[in-house]
C-alpha cells in the first residue's frame, strides 16, 4: 500500500495532561476505548500486519483494519475501513494515523484521516463530526477519569451520500 | 479547493455561561491562554490586546458579543512583521449546550488573504489554547505545553 498517495483530509490535534504511554494505551485497548468511543471496543495487535478491529457495542465488527505502522508510544497507523458492504469498493481505502509527542507536561495527539480517493465533503463530514467528540472524551477520561457522554446525531449527510454512491448502509 | 480557514470543535464538561466567561474575562484568560493575557472591556467595538510578557501579540476588535452563545472579533497578529501587514482576519466562537453538563465549542477563524502566514500560526495555536481551556474548566488546572520541546 502506497501511503504517500493517500490524501490527509481530516486532521485533529489535541493536547492532554498525560503520558505518551497512557495515550497510546487509551487508543489501542478496548476497556479504555469503550469509555470514550461511544461504547466501541478497539482491538489492536501491536505489530505491522496485525489486526485492527473496532467492535460496535453489540459485538459486531464496525472497522476491519490492519496495522500499517506501529511504534509505541509514538505512532500507530491502521487501515480504517468501515465494514459496510460495498464501502471500500466505492470509496477506496481509509487510513488513520495517530502521532503522539511529549511537549512539556502535556502530550500532543494528532489524528490524521487519509483517503485513497478524493471524497466529497458530505462523506468526510462523518469523521469531521465524530473525531472531535471522541478525542475530547478521550482527553476527559485521561484527565478526570470520566468520559464525556456526548450525544451525537446520526451522520445524516454522510449516510445519504453513501447511499447515493450505492453503499449498503445498514 | 478548500477555503483558507481554520475550524476546530471541542467538547467541554461545563456550562455555556462558564465557557463564555472563560473566553471573555481578563483574569481568567491569564490562567490558560499560553501565557497571554487578554485586555478588553469586552464591549462590542472595543479593542482586545493580547499581551504576552508585556509584548502585544495580537490586536483585535470585538465584532459581536451574545453571551453565552457567540463571541466574535477581528484579529491582526502584530508580533511578526509579515503577519502585521496582512488584512485582519476574524475569529468566531459558537457555544452550544449539548445537555445539562456538556458544551460544544466551535472556533472558526477565517477571512485570511491568499498565502497568509497567520493561518498556519493560529492553526497551531488554537488547539493548544482550547485544550488548556478544557483542562482548566474540567480539572481546575490548565496545561503546561512547551511547543518547542516536541520529541
Amino acid at each position: 500500500m502506497d501511503v504517500s498517495k493517500f490524501r490527509p483530509d481530516t486532521i485533529y490535534t489535541i493536547y492532554i495532561a498525560s503520558t505518551p504511554a497512557r495515550v497510546f494505551e487509551a487508543l489501542t485497548v478496548a476497556e479504555f476505548s469503550k469509555q470514550y468511543f461511544f461504547g466501541f471496543a478497539v482491538e489492536c495487535e501491536l505489530k505491522v500486519g496485525g489486526a485492527f478491529v473496532v467492535r460496535a457495542p453489540d459485538g459486531s465488527v464496525h472497522i476491519d483494519g490492519k496495522v500499517l505502522a506501529c511504534d509505541p508510544p509514538h505512532k500507530l497507523r491502521v487501515t480504517w475501513n468501515v465494514n459496510w458492504p460495498g464501502l471500500v469498493e466505492k470509496l477506496g481505502e481509509t487510513i488513520v494515523t495517530y502521532e503522539i509527542a511529549q511537549m512539556g507536561d502535556a502530550v500532543r495527539l494528532t489524528m490524521t484521516e487519509s483517503h485513497e480517493r478524493a471524497l466529497p465533503d458530505d462523506i468526510l463530514s462523518g469523521g469531521r463530526t465524530g473525531w472531535p467528540a471522541i478525542l475530547s472524551s478521550l482527553k476527559s477520561v485521561l484527565e478526570t477519569g470520566k468520559p464525556l457522554a456526548v450525544k451525537m446525531e446520526p451522520p445524516l449527510k454522510m449516510i445519504a451520500a453513501l447511499k447515493a454512491m450505492g453503499v449498503n448502509v445498514p | 479547493m478548500s477555503k483558507p480557514e481554520f475550524v476546530y470543535t471541542t467538547f467541554i464538561r461545563n456550562t455555556p455561561e462558564k465557557v463564555f466567561h472563560a473566553l471573555s474575562d481578563t483574569a481568567f484568560t491569564e490562567k490558560y491562554w499560553m501565557g497571554c493575557i487578554l485586555h478588553s472591556d469586552w464591549k462590542v467595538g472595543s479593542p482586545i490586546k493580547m499581551n504576552r510578557g508585556g509584548k502585544t501579540m495580537n490586536e483585535c476588535v470585538i465584532l459581536e458579543s451574545d453571551p453565552p452563545r457567540r463571541l466574535s472579533y477581528s484579529w491582526l497578529t502584530v508580533f511578526d512583521e509579515a503577519m502585521k501587514k496582512e488584512k485582519p482576519s476574524k475569529v468566531t466562537f459558537v457555544i452550544e449546550a449539548r445537555d445539562a453538563e456538556i458544551v460544544k465549542l466551535t472556533v472558526t477563524h477565517d477571512g485570511f488573504g491568499e498565502g497568509s502566514t497567520t493561518l498556519p500560526s493560529i492553526s497551531t495555536g488554537w488547539p493548544m489554547v482550547l485544550a488548556s481551556l478544557k483542562s482548566l474548566l474540567e480539572t481546575g488546572a490548565s496545561l503546561h505545553i512547551e511547543p518547542h520541546k516536541g520529541e
